[in-house]
């Protein structure tokens, strides 16, 4: 039985943006929010956002030309950084959204799992969320009334099943969300990150799950950022670039490729180049490298070397880094002046070197800002200057990895921890 | 593997059938929405079921002092009370399926990006979800028939016909305003207004009397004029049986049901990307 479960041909995904509305001062603000009904209301008139329209710059493919099969009992992981199409080819996959071209045909029942506890709600008892859970995920009254000793005894939470969720810790939600669908028993099983959820026990009886899963020939697709976890799971993988998939064969490779890709990423190119700056112009940045282009990994120490261009001797130089995760959402900032740490420099080429001992961000990648001042006089400013895709390093040593999209965007040093009776 | 459905997942464009074979393997789903939304309602509220008793009557009551009482409007020789809880037991009903239709997609937003499932399902789980509150309110208007004496007429037969009739047009709007909604929030904001504004374009606190000869006609475009004076005629013995303006209701109501549940199926594919 070597048949194939999934065929996806050329597959594509096309999203309009929105328009630019980057608004700099609160008068544009109330601008836009004024003109918000006529712009809203001409979309309206011409079915802008429901029809296709015809290509420009605000079209975005977020995946493009995407072909592979998935045989029966095939363990497929899909790798990729943020942006890389993953979540989109889910999405297409699950069938929540339509692809704009291309093909899928899949072959059995599916279960997608993009979140455990869809439908859940807080005035509902653990039961009647079992029941709603199960009923959204596609199962039948039936199905489920058959399955709910079984769901209620994997939770561990039977005592309180007849109680509303919203007296549920957050943990209990979960394990009870992710006992539904662990009893979904599909033929083919597509989950995105489900496994970090939880704690460290009831992940590892969801892997053990998952395991018995695919024992069963059952065929499954696994999204994760999670690498030892698809190394552990999958028996190939797909990596996805830029919404095309950059390779499809052994896991090794595909991490492998995945890890050089992020080094690639966070090369700089031509900031001497780049006129879409401002300030005074008596300093210039020139080039920034990070750990000399190596990579960066996170909890670890970060070497950045700014070279810059001064015309004149700068006897108060202010240097400002800003790490941003999304367009504008600042991270963190390393400011020589804030740090009380003064700085100068002689008109001329400059190489100016800043160590963080150690690198505290989440596995994401992130823009750098720069700017630099004499004095408090603005001179220099671009945005995203570059940017930085921090690696994952199991710094706790726990083989759980903190989570981008779940897990704020600090990884703290590891705390002692103690409980005890008091 | 024992099932070999195949599924086949490609662009839409264009029209597409409503999905009915889709749509009873979920009924499942469609029953427990409905269950949700009245448990949830009922969760935390002292009157509970009450409510649905108390809505249209204290609304009737209202209705009866300030409409029967001081302003005297004429109420088909029939007390006002009667007069105006008839109608109000339906209005209700259809206001309450078209609201909640109405804002189903946002309010369940989360779930339309997470999880694939007929999406028509949402608002049609308003019509079973008003239902145990529609019941309610219909007991108790018996209640006030037997107190007052009122025998119904023999066309009670037409009774299903005419809850037929207003679910098929709150379902039709519903959908159409559901779909509109996901992008244009204005549609949930105006919502309460438009409810207000459209019971007064039909005969709930006023008769139809009021309304010129020549334009009754047309003013029965609105499928729930003749669901009203057709309940009247049923449980009041107001009038003959309005079988024109309820002919004219039930083709009215039918265009709107297939407009509003094509249109939605039209355009459900972007709830996930606009929700």
């Amino acid at each position: 039985m070597n048949e194939n479960v999934i065929e996806v041909t050329d597959l594509g995904k096309r999203y309009r943006l929105g328009g630019r509305d980057h608004a700099e001062t609160l008068l544009e603000h109330v601008g836009q929010i004024a003109t918000y009904p006529i712009r809203n209301f001409r979309n309206l008139v011409q079915r802008k956002n429901f029809t296709e329209g015809e290509e420009d710059d605000s079209i975005l493919w977020a995946l493009r030309d995407v072909n592979f099969t998935v045989k029966q009992g095939d363990v497929l992981g899909i790798v990729g950084h943020n942006g890389a199409g993953k979540s989109t080819l889910l999405k297409i996959l699950s069938r929540i959204t339509p692809p704009t071209t291309g093909e899928i045909r899949i072959q059995g029942r599916v279960s997608s799992l993009l979140e455990v506890g869809t439908g859940f709600h807080q005035d509902l008892t653990g039961r009647d969320n079992v029941f709603m859970n199960g009923a959204v995920l596609g199962l039948t009254r039936r199905e489920i009334r058959d399955r709910f000793d079984e769901i209620v005894e994997f939770s561990g939470i039977r005592k309180h099943i007849d109680t509303p969720v919203k007296f549920y810790s957050s943990g209990m939600k979960v394990r009870l969300a992710f006992s539904v669908a662990a009893h979904l028993d599909p033929e083919i099983l597509i989950i995105d990150e489900v496994l970090a959820v939880g704690d460290l026990a009831f992940q590892q009886k969801c892997l053990g799950k998952m395991d018995s899963v695919r024992e069963q020939g059952r065929t499954i697709l696994f999204v994760s950022h999670n690498m030892s976890a698809v190394e552990g799971l999958c028996g190939r993988c797909i990596l996805m670039d830029g919404g095309r998939m950059a390779y499809d064969g052994t896991v090794s490779e595909a991490i492998g490729r995945y890890r050089e890709g992020s080094l690639n990423m966070a090369e700089a190119s031509g900031l001497a180049e780049r006129t879409d700056r401002d300030g005074g112009g008596r300093i210039r940045f020139t080039d920034v490298r990070l750990n000399q282009n190596g990579g960066v990994y996170t909890g670890e120490s970060v070497r950045l070397e700014l070279d810059y261009e001064a015309t004149v001797d700068i006897p108060s130089l202010q240097v400002a880094i800003k790490f941003s995760r999304s367009y504008r959402e600042v991270v963190m900032t390393l400011d020589n002046r804030i740090q009380g740490k003064p700085l100068s420099a002689r008109a001329g080429n400059n190489t100016l070197v800043v160590e963080l001992p150690a690198l505290d961000l989440i596995p994401d990648r992130y823009l750098i800002d720069l700017w630099a001042g004499a004095g408090s006089v603005a001179e220099d400013r671009i945005f995203n200057a570059t940017s930085v895709v921090v690696l994952e390093k199991d710094i706790y040593g726990s083989g759980v990895l903190p989570q981008a999209n779940r897990h704020g965007f600090l990884v703290p040093p590891a705390c002692r921890w103690e409980t005890a009776r008091t | 593997m024992k099932s070999q459905a195949t599924t086949i997942i490609k662009p839409l464009s264009g029209w597409q059938l409503l999905g009915l074979t889709e749509l009873w393997q979920y009924r499942d789903l469609l029953y427990f929405l409905s269950v949700r939304g009245i448990k949830i309602k009922y969760a935390q509220s002292i009157l509970g079921v009450g409510w649905a008793v108390a809505n249209p009557l204290i609304q009737a009551v209202l209705f009866t002092v300030i409409f029967g009482n001081l302003a005297k409007l004429e109420s088909d020789g029939t007390p006002y009370i009667l007069f105006s809880y008839t109608a109000m037991v339906v209005w209700t009903y259809f206001s309450g399926i078209l609201t909640d239709a109405t804002t189903s997609l946002v309010a369940n937003r989360a779930m339309i990006s997470k999880v694939y499932f007929p999406r028509l399902v949402l608002p049609l789980s308003a019509v079973l979800n008003k239902l145990l509150d529609f019941a309610i309110a219909f007991i108790i208007l018996i209640g006030l028939l037997l107190y007052y004496g009122q025998a119904p007429s023999y066309t009670i037969f037409m009774f299903p016909v005419l809850l037929l009739i207003l679910i098929l047009t709150s379902i039709g709007i519903g959908c159409l305003l559901a779909a509109v909604a996901v992008q244009y929030r204005d549609v949930n904001y105006a919502m309460n207004f438009l409810v207000k504004m459209l019971m007064y374009s039909v005969p709930v606190v006023y008769s139809v009397d009021y309304i010129p000869e020549a334009y009754r006609t047309l003013y029965a475009i609105n499928p729930m004029v003749g669901v009203i004076e057709g309940m009247r005629s049923m449980f009041l013995q107001s009038r003959p049986f309005p079988w024109e303006w309820v002919g004219i209701g039930a083709l009215v109501a039918v265009v709107i049901f297939i407009v509003g549940c094509f249109y939605f199926r039209r355009v459900e594919r972007h709830f996930a990307d606009l929700a």
